[in-house]
């Protein structure tokens, strides 16, 4: 007899493992498949291409991946660690709002961000052109682009990483210990380099990792800035492009390839036993600063900081004032009005890619709302065989950079499938929700697991000890205390599919067009100003959705980050 | 109300046996307790009965009813978890009316109900409040009160104590036993606490290692334990290997190795356990049946020694006697004033009166 809770497993697990099997494993596999074949037939030809005299570019992209990759690591950790610091272990005025903003390059989606910056500090940027008006030079002193260009947005967009672990690190460090080293006699700095330090490091290496994946498939900073500088996100883009999609596939494999080590090296220090303390909640203890000068320096560093990290935020809301026409030889904007958001309103063009994004958002973000309620469910809760492979298999989008996962669909749905019940869904609406939906399972699936892992058995049976069938006990008492892990990973997912680029400008088809994509439309068509009111509307969109989430279900924008 | 009857119950997981051919009945009404070690069975053997497990081999009923594979969600029992599990989300109201909404049960009656048994737990004033806001006494009353109020056929607890303090724990003791007879339920106890089981239970089961040793009321249990887990387990007392030599009347003489000397014993059912002629033979003797005197003893079965080591607890004075290199005696007895005290050094006279020791088979199963 199969008993009751296996059938019940069982009848978990399909949907969940047809789910995964459809729109994870098999688009990985059709790229594989893809990347080992030329002209239709089976070879190793394009792994020689890639590697070989022949191509010299790609292997050139590879190279400059890796080491933006590494440079953008430094950067990151140059400004997040010192910030944190500073924030976290002395106290100033205005110390609290600082550490507040310090978190803002978070809430811009990454096209968005890479935007503001070339309006700011680009070729025809508003800073480098004032300072050349104001200093009556006869050219502009210094402009970003190419490498420059995507270090300085990596290292804004990035450092909030290395900010918030080295934050919670400190926050988490007992202070006895450290008045213990100064108890034995230590100077500050031995302290720090002794003890401290030492206590930061699981944190610091796990946010170079992270910091690391995230470069490495980075694709909006280096699309909109690179030049003619290539890297191998966007390179694959090209080949796609170009039509060339079995170069692109394996182009693909190749990026996959390094993230997923970096991935796996990652997951394999954290398994080690570290020594983060057990002991929790003391709080941060601060050092008072007394003397004038130095407050005065720290209060000044603080409002510069803070300057620096919302003048993005700030252009952009001011360029979505500037109507068609009025900013496009001239150095600065000629005029102001709302025009561009009036005609959200009334030109259908123009708002129709605001409902794209809704629409899409809202149904894949409804998708990893149940997906990831019974997926968690299943993996936390439920015994089964095969249960590491299923864990795999859902961290796998994660692992992936965004535009392989793009080309995954691609190259598994541009032929009828059946998993697509027969259709192809290239150049079809439901590519595009689909995508979103594959790309931000693990978010769901990771923030609902740690919370389900906290619930103890005992609940549901005292549910079942009192009567209660298996699906009423998962509705009334399941699904309520893990409430709040879903709803901040579909969150989380809302955010960034709101700013989602890198799939959308593989898949998306003219009547399906995404925000992101008219951003990058006006863009082409220098109507900066419908661009950037365009970006104020996914901000916007974001901020309401936080809002929301905070005031009515309590969620915490930051637990969620 | 139901009476419960297990037989011949053994669960497995993989290859570990946690119960081994259990057979039990628990009759209607009575206050049936699971004692033994932890890692023995006894939640194992719970959660047959709540449904959580199915036993591999074996029947559990419930009166007549075969429930050896019935749902949990079917069986009508109420249990009491040892964290307590009270759904966080819910007020009190809300745990207490949950089984009752389970049971489609109209609101006026649910809220009825509800106050009713939060009234017997003395939670009345606490109805609305969150259950995190709650101390561990309380949260557990509300657990009881959340099994009562659905009129479970059976009332299970497993070890509900344990995360309670001392004070609190004595209080909950008289408390559960309060409820249980006001409501008369079936109720299984599982605890490896032995003053719990001796205090609370109508009838004890003692546990070792998945088999249940021994089932008696209190007084059974401690007063004739069937081997040497059983003594050994439950209260104190001294163990010694003998040898079986011969019968004289009323008197059986046993010889120990370690006396070096014969012990008499009188042949009585409180003072000789069954056991077969293969046995090995353990003499138990409490500390408190134990008598010491400074001046010579004429009876049987009488050893000097020396005092030293002597234990001060308030009600009672330990003293322990050594009466060689290999054996040392604990005797108890009530503190009767400082004058009673031996001091450490004194030579002693200890007595183990023939009809206070008990000769016991050691334990079957693997030791
Ligand atoms: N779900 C389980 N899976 C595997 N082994 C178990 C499980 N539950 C209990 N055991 C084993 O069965 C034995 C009895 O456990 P248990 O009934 O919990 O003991 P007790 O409640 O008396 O402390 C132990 O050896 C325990 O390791
Ligand atoms: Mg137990």
């Amino acid at each position: 007899m199969l008993n009751a809770e296996k059938r019940k497993t069982i009848l978990l697990l399909i949907p969940v493992v047809l789910i995964l099997v459809g729109y994870v494993l098999y688009p990985s596999i059709a790229t594989i498949v893809e990347s080992f074949k030329q002209k239709g037939v089976f070879s190793m030809e394009n792994y020689n291409d890639f590697f070989g005299e022949k191509s010299a570019a790609n292997f050139e992209a590879l190279w400059n991946s890796v080491y933006i990759s590494l440079l953008s690591v430094f950067f990151s950790a140059l400004i997040g660690i010192p910030l944190a610091y500073i924030f976290n272990r002395y106290d100033f005025p205005g110390r609290q709002f600082f550490s507040n903003i310090a978190i803002m390059p978070i809430v811009l989606p990454s096209l968005v961000g890479v935007m503001a910056f070339m309006f700011l500090y680009g070729e025809a940027g508003l800073v480098p052109n004032a300072i050349k008006d104001l200093f009556n030079l006869s050219e502009v002193p210094f402009s970003i682009g190419g490498i420059s260009g995507i270090l300085l947005v990596h290292a804004y967009t990035m450092y909030p990483y290395f900010y918030m672990t080295t934050s919670s690190a400190l926050n988490n460090i007992d202070p006895s210990l450290e008045e213990a080293a100064y108890n034995l006699g230590s100077s500050k700095f031995k302290v720090f380099w002794k003890v401290t330090f030492p206590l930061l490091t699981p944190g610091l290496v796990a946010a170079s990792l992270l910091v690391f994946m995230v470069s490495m498939a980075s694709f909006s900073a280096p699309f909109l800035l690179a030049g003619g500088f290539r890297v191998l996100s966007l390179q694959i883009y090209f080949s796609k492009i170009n039509g060339d999609l079995e170069m692109a596939a394996t182009q693909s494999v190749i990026l996959s390839v390094v993230s997923i080590s970096f991935l796996l090296f990652m997951r394999w220090y954290q398994s080690r036993k570290d020594y983060r303390m057990a002991s929790k909640g003391i709080g941060a203890h601060r050092s008072e600063v007394n003397n004038p000068v130095l407050k005065g320096v720290m209060v000044t560093l603080g409002i510069v900081a803070m300057i620096v990290l919302l003048l993005p935020h700030a252009t952009l809301l001011i360029l979505s004032l500037v109507p068609e026409g009025a900013w496009t030889w001239q150095t600065y904007p000629t005029a102001f009005s709302l025009e561009n958001f009036r005609l959200l309103f009334e030109d259908p063009n123009i708002w129709d890619p605001v409902r794209n994004s809704l629409i899409m958002t809202c149904l894949a973000c409804i998708g990893v709302f149940i997906f990831g309620i019974i997926t968690s469910y299943a993996l936390v809760k439920r015994s089964f065989i095969g249960k590491n492979l299923l864990d795999i298999l859902v961290m796998i989008p994660w692992a992936l950079p965004a535009t392989v996962v793009g080309m995954n669909l691609i190259l598994a749905f541009n032929k009828p499938s059946p998993f697509s019940f027969g259709q192809i869904l290239v150049g079809t609406f439901w590519i595009l929700p689909l995508a979103y939906f594959v790309r931000f399972i693990p978010l769901v699936v990771r923030s609902t697991t740690a919370v389900l892992e906290q619930m103890d058995d005992s609940l549901e049976e005292a549910a079942q000890n009192l009567g209660a069938k298996w699906f009423y006990t998962f509705r009334r008492v399941v699904i309520p205390i893990i409430m709040p892990g879903v709803l901040s990973g579909t969150l989380l997912a809302f955010v960034q599919a709101v700013g989602e680029f890198p799939t959308s400008v593989l898949l998306y088809t003219l009547s399906n067009r995404p925000i992101s994509i008219e951003i990058m439309n006006q863009l082409r068509m220098f109507n900066m100003g419908q661009a950037a009111a365009y970006g104020m509307i996914q901000v916007g969109l974001i901020a309401i959705v936080m809002f929301i989430a905070y005031r009515f279900f309590g969620v915490k924008s930051e637990n969620t980050l | 109300m139901s009476t419960v009857n297990l037989s011949e119950i053994t669960k497995q997981f993989g290859n570990v046996t946690a119960v081994k051919g259990l057979d039990l009945v628990i009759k209607e009404g009575e206050f049936f307790t699971f004692l033994g070690p932890s890692g023995c069975g006894k939640t194992t053997t719970l959660r047959m009965i709540a449904g959580f497990y199915f036993p591999t081999k074996g029947k559990v009923k419930f009166n007549e009813r075969d429930m050896t594979s019935v749902s949990p969600e079917k069986r009508n029992t109420g249990m009491v978890f040892q964290n307590y599990a009270l759904f966080p989300h819910m007020t009190v109201f809300e745990n207490v009316a949950f089984g009752l909404k389970v049971r489609k049960i109209n609101k006026t009656e649910v809220k009825r109900r509800v106050e009713d048994v939060l009234k017997k737990v003395r939670l009345e004033q606490f109805i609305d409040r969150q259950v995190s806001q709650l101390s561990g006494g309380q949260q557990q009353r509300v657990a009881l009160a959340r099994a009562l109020v659905i009129e479970p056929d059976i009332l299970l607890l497993d070890e509900p104590l344990s995360n309670l303090d001392a004070r609190l724990r004595d209080e909950m003791r008289t408390e559960i036993l309060r409820l249980q007879r006001e409501y008369g339920i079936t109720t299984i106890y599982v605890t490896h606490d032995q003053v719990e089981a001796l205090t609370m239970s109508d009838r004890i089961a003692v546990f070792n290692l998945g088999e249940c040793q021994q089932v008696g009321t209190p007084t059974e249990i401690y007063n004739k334990p069937v081997n040497d887990f059983v003594a050994e387990f439950i209260g104190e007392t001294n163990l010694l290997p003998v040898e079986r030599e011969k019968q004289e009347g009323e008197i059986f003489t046993f010889s120990s190795k370690d006396l070096e000397q014969t012990v008499h014993v009188a042949h009585t059912e409180l003072n000789i356990a069954d056991y077969n002629d293969t046995d090995d033979l353990y003499m138990s003797i409490r500390p408190e049946a134990v008598e010491i005197s400074e001046t010579p003893i004429q009876a049987e079965n009488v050893f000097s020694g020396t005092v030293t080591l002597v234990q001060f607890t308030g009600e009672s004075v330990h003293t322990f006697v050594k009466i060689n290199e290999s054996v040392t005696i604990k005797t108890t007895a009530l503190n009767r004033g400082p004058s009673t005290y031996f001091k450490e050094g004194t030579q002693v006279y200890a007595y183990l009166p023939e009809n206070h020791i008990r000769v016991i088979p050691e334990a079957k199963g693997d030791k």
